[in-house]
This record gives C-alpha cells, structure tokens and sequence, in this order.
C-alpha cells in the first residue's frame, strides 16, 4: 500500500513539473515574439504606440490562461491529489 | 490535534506546512456543504462596495471642477468607454454598465489576494469562522458563474439582433454556407461548431480568471510558509507582479467579454 502511495505521489509530481515547465517555455516564447512585434511596430510608427500597448496587455492576457490553466492543475495536483485520493479510496 | 481551551477557541501544536495550505485552501461552506459561503459573502460586500462609491460619485457629481471622487470613477468610465467603443460597433444600452461593472467588482475581488494571507481568517477566526478563504475569484464556482451570465449575455444579445428564428438559422447555417441537400448536410456540423465556439467562450474567460487568482493566492500562501527575512525578498517583487496581473485579468475579462458581445451581435 505504501509502495503504490509512493508510486502515485512520485508520478504526480514528475505530471506537475512537466506541466508547469512546458507552460512556462510557451508562455515566454509567446511573450517574447509577442514583445518583439510590439517593439518594432513602435519604432516603425511611435505615434501608434498608446494603442499598440493596450493590444499589448490584451494579448498578453490571452497568452497567460492556459499556462494559468496549467499551473492551477498542477497545483491542485500538488496539494490535493485527485490519484491519491482514489488510491485511498480504492483501499478502504 | 487541537484542544478546545475554555474560551472555545481552537489551540493546537503549530500546523505542519501541508496541513496549513490546505487550511488556506478550504473554503467556508454552508452547513450541507453545497455553496461557498466565503466566496458568496465577500463577492457580494465587494459589489455593494462598488456600487456604492459610484452612486456617491454620480450623486456628487459636478460640471464644475470635479472633486477627486468624481475624477477617478470618470477615469475608469473613460478606459472602460474607450475599450467599448473600439470593439463594440452596433448600439447598445447595457453594454457600457456591464463592462464598467465587470471590470471594477472583478479588480476589487482580484484585489482581495493583496491582504495578507492569515489577516481575515485569523479576525474571523475569533468570530468563530475556522476556514476562510477571501479571494472570490480563486473560486472556480464563482468565475464559472460569471462566465456563464456573460454566455446568457451573449445568446441574448445574439437572439435581440438577429430575432429567435435568425439566430436558429444561423447556428445551422454558419459558418460553412451551402444550398439545397448539402445544407441539410452539413447543419449538424455547423450546429456543432457553433455549440463548441458558444461553450468554449465562457470556458476560457472563466478558466483563465480562476487559474490567474489560485496561482497567485497558492504562490501567497507558500511565500508565507518561508522564514521572516525571505518574506519581504520573495514577497514583495511577486505582490507588485500581482498588481499587475489583477488588473490585467479584470481588463482581460471586460475587454474579451466586449468582443464576444459585439461578435453576437454581428451580422453575417
């Protein structure tokens, strides 16, 4: 019993780092082609540059939910395991 | 683990990390265990909070020199009228109240995550209240119910444009246009994308507003585990980060309901 709580606990924690470390390099990819773009479209046309930076902002929203998504799933993985729980349960 | 002194409150030996997070994760419920009591009461104080200063200010208001009240709630009309104006394009009354109204009662419960960690449930706890959590918006259920008035908003604003008949057509009809027996043919499909591109809507926006919050409210909680002298060095540049990121995700969430809004009502 031990032995498979190990198991799913040592899985679940390999299943969490992977989901937040691809999160984090999509996320940063995203954010740095995203700011790349913004730079050279303001050097281009400064006078845009006001509203370029709140389509910044709303994009950098949109970029941030699914590695948000991620590291919430992550986290519920971490602090309250939905696999250990059905280990526990499954033992009783 | 704990004993109850005589005063009835709770004294224990000090919480192990784990058992701490997970008190600081677990919501006050009501006595069947159905709702959030924390999430509904603290939503609800925020949003009579927010109404109220906007109702004082437009009692007050001037068209003298305006006083600073007035100055801040024009302010936030101003950025929430220039986000409506530049995606919104057909004519709408309710539109402007619901954005201003999204974005302010979303900032001010986004907000809540800037009280430190143990400041409400450790005042509330000598009310009684055991478990607390303040953040609404880390609530699953709550975003949840937000982004599915904002979908009834939507089928709304989609059946007042284009009539309850043009709106059934166009969920059969769009967006792969054909005539005759090929339409018959592909209704169910249309009628699949536009269920998916309706769903997926409020899916997002809820998902993406809940996620932001419980990283950043979980990423509290653990800063607060840490010894004194890594408080400040952790804690401060990620509270000014999250500054950044609760207002963000209140204008994210006005901004993108403004364009499915506008998208519902756009005829084809």
């Amino acid at each position: 019993m031990q032995a498979l709580i190990a198991q799913v606990q040592s899985m679940t924690v390999l299943a969490a780092a992977i989901i937040i470390g691809l999160a984090a390099i999509g996320t940063a990819l995203g954010f740095a082609i995203l700011g790349g773009k913004f730079l050279e479209a303001s050097a281009r046309q400064p006078e845009l540059m006001p509203q370029l930076q709140t389509k910044l902002f709303v994009i950098a929203g949109l970029l941030d939910a699914i590695s948000m998504i991620g590291v919430g799933v992550a986290l519920l993985y971490t602090f309250s395991n939905p696999f250990l729980a059905a280990v526990i349960s499954a033992a009783q | 683990m704990t004993t109850e002194n005589a005063a009835g409150a709770h004294t224990q030996a000090a919480p192990t990390s784990i058992e701490y997070i997970q008190h600081h994760l677990t919501h006050l419920k009501s006595a069947d265990g159905m709702y959030n009591l924390d999430t509904f009461w603290v939503s609800a104080i925020l949003g009579l909070i927010f109404l109220g200063v906007f109702y004082m200010a437009s009692r007050k208001a001037t068209a003298g020199v305006p006083g600073k009240l007035q100055n801040f709630v024009e302010a936030v009309m101003e950025l929430v009228n220039e986000v409506v104006n530049s995606a919104f394009h057909a004519k709408s009354k309710v539109i402007a109240p619901l954005a201003i109204t999204i974005f302010c009662w979303v900032w001010l419960m986004n907000a809540m995550d800037f009280l430190p960690v143990d400041l409400l449930p450790k005042l509330l706890g000598y009310a009684g209240v055991h478990y607390l959590r303040v953040v609404p918006t880390a609530d699953v259920n709550h975003t949840f119910g937000m982004s599915f008035g904002v979908m009834l908003c939507i089928i709304g604003f989609s059946i007042k444009a284009k009539g309850l008949g043009g709106w059934g057509k166009e969920l059969l009809t769009a967006p792969f246009h054909a005539h005759g027996f090929m339409a018959i043919v592909l209704a169910p499909v249309n009628f699949i994308f536009q269920m998916i591109e309706l769903l997926a809507k409020p899916l997002s926006l809820s998902l993406r507003l809940f996620g932001n919050m419980y990283a950043g409210e979980l990423l509290f909680i653990l800063i607060a585990l840490l010894p004194w002298w890594a408080q400040w060095l952790l804690g401060g540049p990620w509270v000014i980060f999250h500054i950044l990121v609760v207002t963000l995700q209140a204008f994210v969430f006005m901004a993108l309901t403004v364009v499915y809004l506008s998208l519902a009502v756009e005829k084809h």
